[in-house]
């Protein structure tokens, strides 16, 4: 059996991860304390972005509107901060709880259209979401507001940079995990198995709405925590957290790592956060080189990065067996697996053994 | 509230759903019969009001920059539907969605490098600088030749749905997109030409917007979201649909945010009120939306679909 | 004996085109009843009102004894009245044993587990792989089933029904699109399933229809025409008359109540 462990699409992923834990300490001793704060965006969107990828990726729901969660995940901190409120847990509450209820009900009606009627709706959803807040001058409207109490839990304080990377890197790392076994549990399946076919997971005694509405209130609490963080890095929030164009970078992130996948967020963050910074060192303008990349990869197709690297593993699987087996290849007969299928929505390890 | 006051209120509404339905027309139909998420309409809404813009501001005739914007929307549309849109129609919508974002993204920053993140400022043409007496009002004369003019292209579609063999084909294609293609008709012209007409509108839209907005990057989104959610009400891929939700939509925003800060003073204390008002205010057609698609999915006049 | 299922006046319609007239049939249980009739008579809309996919104008199903007229297609495949599809659908991007299994699961417990695999679930895994045995499918667990071939994917179909332990099958033309050797294995099949479930046959290979059912319906126009054994079926004059044309009929037309 081809060793897992030599697979690219798993490795590198794992190899990125580590290689953001011992940030800190490289940032400390090339003395670029930036590099910790940008790296802590990353790890904040890729939250975020694996949030979006568990509607969106597993579950087939397009939602243009997740910066809602990111927003309210963010001022579900500044709004008790600004009454005195720093315990975190406290925060940590009002974010579960607000984001939670929000969901459910943006996605209770949200999720009785389908389509570009859904796109539109969670759009709009999200909009609501930067007007109500760009109005409430009490909170400092369109101008922002500052956290004046990040969130302490016992001797942490998420105020601080530092304690903050690691947070939010334990946070990246238990969340993706959980996607390992999100993907192949039975609600994993049952929602893999509704962006397919509804008609037949409803045949077979589920219901579909049941599964996407429970998908798309764990993705928007998910988002809302990275929201949390956001506004303990930041030390400030803002509207401008709502903004539609924000929904658009993650939904970008997620298909450019390779919707569906597990790690697959991690990786479309990186590069996407990472292109960023890369085209703003050489012009302020990066967007006008930003939006064609984006136009020229939703052109060229979904497999994402995950998938270039699953192709890639497959290419040196066929390749070790030739070698392996000598000149009288015993070959996998089976078709390789076709255009039409995305190519990294399939087990991360195998799942299954035959006995 | 006076009745002169809220017959200005009304008639703004109007003005500002007949600018939503010229967007809404040409936008309904390419999601309904082309299936295609087009987030960059409000890109061809901005090229035609820069376009407006700057022909007003180079010849000094208001009809000529009228015509510049849809030729120059036209123009840009159609490099957009060769070269990325019609690529994309057999695509999901996801990837609609991710290429007109970063149209939109590029658009709105190559206005920024090429004019400023300052907004353009468009005079009122000299003709329309008065006012029109209606009912007791002094109306704005521009304003109303807005409505005047949405009110000629709403008549016009209707006509040429109804009356004409592109309309017919509309129509169909409307109802039933594979069965117009497998008849024979060359769906690709027929994508292309849509595709063209609605970005002439959005054209014209904007840049007859120009004097009453500001014409800066990044103007099309609010406008298009606003498009998305009368779509939405009106049922996508209906033409009556667009024009009846258009005006709904432009009378609940503008009677919204006149309204609702009033009622709301009167039954809640002044702060609150003042808090609370424009939020709701600019809610309310969000609301609206969430509303209807809450009790009716498929929108007011939904198009009978096969 | 109570029926195992049963509709009592059923009738559908699409504007004035009655699709399902006046429609009242009985299936006992443990028997194979299949319904023929030629094309356009109404077969899968009168499948459609039995699975819950499509709710009746008036008139009641009755499953096991209760009224499952109000019930979703979701609630009836829970209490046992599942159904194969004509035009396949199955999850292709999921392999063989995930497809059979997630259908055990759904009908026999529950998908909010959010951490344990599915394949971990010993009952659902279990009858998974009972009910890919049983349709022939059992070596090929863990193939993706985008990559099977046609009749191996009807093979799918019916296992991912079968997985579901119903009492009650709804089967839509499960030989469609089958040569004569793969129609002869699903026949086999269906003989071995014959006893253990009820089941209702839609079909139109007449060879397999006649050499399983113990009654048979005859759909025509929406209407139900009779109901009888294979014998009486392939005596009764209009039936012939339906089937082979007014010339192929000898002896008077009189109708049969």
């Amino acid at each position: 059996m081809f060793p897992t462990s030599l697979r690219v699409s798993a490795a590198l992923p794992l190899a990125l991860l580590a290689a953001l834990a011992v940030v800190p300490f490289v940032a400390d001793m090339a003395g670029q304390p930036f590099w910790l704060s940008f790296f802590a965006r990353i790890l904040i969107y890729a939250i975020a972005a694996s949030a979006l990828n568990l509607a969106l990726g597993f579950g087939g729901l397009v939602s243009f509107g997740h910066a809602l969660f990111l927003g309210l995940g963010s001022y579900a901190v500044a709004l008790p901060a600004a009454h005195g409120f720093a315990q975190g847990w406290l925060h940590l509450l009002v974010v579960l709880g607000g984001c939670g209820l929000v969901a459910l009900l943006v996605g209770a009606v949200s999720l009785r259209t389908t389509g570009m009627a859904f796109i539109m709706i969670t759009l709009a959803f999200a909009q609501m979401g930067y007007f109500l807040f760009v109005s409430l001058k009490a909170y400092g409207g369109d101008d922002g507001l500052a956290v004046s109490q990040t969130s302490r839990f016992f001797s942490v304080d998420l105020g601080a940079v530092r304690p903050l990377y690691v947070v939010a890197w334990l946070v990246l790392a238990l969340v993706t995990w959980w996607m390992t076994h999100l993907r192949a549990s039975a609600f994993g399946m049952a929602l893999r198995g509704t962006r397919q076919n509804a008609r037949r997971v409803q045949a077979m005694g589920m219901q579909p709405q049941q599964i996407k509405l429970v998908a798309y209130v764990l993705s928007g609490v998910m988002c809302g925590v990275a929201g949390m963080l956001l506004a303990n890095m930041n030390a400030y929030v803002s509207p401008s957290t709502l903004a539609w164009t924000v929904s658009g970078d993650l939904i970008v992130m997620v298909v450019l790592g390779g919707m569906g996948s597990v790690y697959g967020p991690l990786l479309g963050a990186l590069v996407f956060l990472g292109l960023e910074e890369v085209l703003k060192g050489y012009t302020e303008h990066w967007m006008v080189v930003m939006g064609p990349l984006i136009v020229l990869m939703a052109l060229l197709g979904r497999g994402g990065l995950v998938g270039l690297m699953q192709r890639l593993d497959e290419r040196m699987a066929t390749a070790l067996k030739t070698r392996m087996a000598g000149s009288s290849a015993n070959l996998d007969t089976r078709a390789p697996v076709s255009a039409t299928l995305p190519a990294q929505d399939k087990p991360g390890e195998a799942a299954w053994q035959p006995r | 509230m006076s009745t002169t006051l809220l017959l200005a209120q009304l008639l703004n509404g109007l003005q500002y759903g007949v600018l939503l339905f010229l967007l809404a027309a040409g936008l309904t139909l390419v999601f309904g019969i082309m299936s295609f998420v087009n987030l960059a309409h409000g890109s061809l809404y901005m090229v035609g009001a820069y376009a407006g813009a700057l022909s007003y501001d180079a010849t000094g005739s208001f009809a000529l920059a009228l015509l510049a914007a849809m030729a120059a929307a036209l123009v840009i549309g159609m490099l957009m539907e060769l070269t990325i849109v019609s690529r994309l129609y057999r695509r999901d919508h996801l990837d609609h969605v991710l290429a007109t974002f970063g149209l939109v993204m590029f658009f709105n920053e190559l206005v920024r490098i090429i004019w400023g993140p300052q907004p353009l400022f468009v005079q009122v043409p000299e003709a329309l600088g008065g006012t029109v007496k209606l009912l007791g009002l002094n109306y704005p004369a521009y304003r109303f030749a807005i409505i005047v003019v949405g009110l000629v292209v709403a008549v016009l579609a209707q006509l040429v749905i109804h009356k004409t063999r592109l309309g017919m084909l509309i129509r169909a294609g409307a109802q039933h997109p594979q069965m117009v293609s497998a008849l024979g008709v060359n769906i690709g012209l027929l994508n292309a030409v849509l595709f063209g007409l609605g970005a002439m509108l959005a054209g014209l839209a904007g840049a007859m917007a120009g004097p009453v907005l500001s014409v800066q990057s990044g103007m099309g989104e609010s406008v298009l979201i606003a498009t998305l959610v009368v779509i939405v009400i009106g049922g996508v891929g209906s033409i009556k649909g667009a024009l009846y939700a258009s005006l709904i939509v432009g009378l609940v925003d503008t009677f919204g945010r006149v309204l609702l800060p009033v009622w709301l003073r009167q039954v809640a204390e002044r702060s609150l009120a003042d808090a609370a008002g424009p939020a709701l205010a600019s809610m309310s057609v969000y609301v609206l939306m969430a509303l209807v698609l809450a009790l009716r999915p498929q929108g007011l006049f939904p198009v009978r679909r096969n | 004996m109570a029926a195992a299922l049963s509709t009592d006046r059923l009738v559908m319609r699409y504007g004035a085109l009655l699709v399902t007239d006046d429609v009242s049939l009985d299936v006992r249980p443990g028997e194979l009843h299949a319904i023929i009739g030629p094309n356009g008579a109404g077969k899968t809309t009168l499948i459609n009102q039995l699975s819950g996919e499509l709710a009746p104008r008036s008139g009641t199903v009755r499953f096991d004894g209760q009224d499952v007229t109000r019930l979703r297609v979701d609630q009836r495949a829970r209490a046992g009245l599942l159904r194969s599809y004509q035009i396949t659908s199955i999850f292709e991007e999921f392999t063989v044993l995930e497809n059979a299994t997630l259908s055990a699961l759904a009908a026999a417990g529950h998908p909010w587990r959010f951490w344990q695999p599915l394949l971990a679930s010993k009952a659902a895994v279990g009858a998974a792989q009972e009910a890919l045995a049983l349709a022939g499918l059992a070596e090929l667990g863990h193939v993706p089933a985008g990559e099977l071939a046609y009749g191996q994917r009807r093979q799918l179909e019916l296992a991912m029904t079968l997985a579901a332990r119903p009492s009650l099958l709804l089967l839509d033309e499960p030989m469609a699109g089958m040569s004569p050797q793969e129609s002869r294995a699903v026949t086999q099949l269906l003989s071995q399933l014959k006893r253990r479930y009820t089941i209702v046959l839609v079909e139109h290979d007449m060879d397999a229809v006649f050499s399983l059912a113990d009654r048979i319906s005859v759909l025509v126009y929406g209407k139900l025409m009779f109901t009888g054994t294979p014998d009486e079926i392939r005596e009764h004059p209009e039936v012939r008359a339906v089937y082979l044309g007014e010339e192929a009929v000898h002896g008077d037309a009189q109708r049969h109540s």
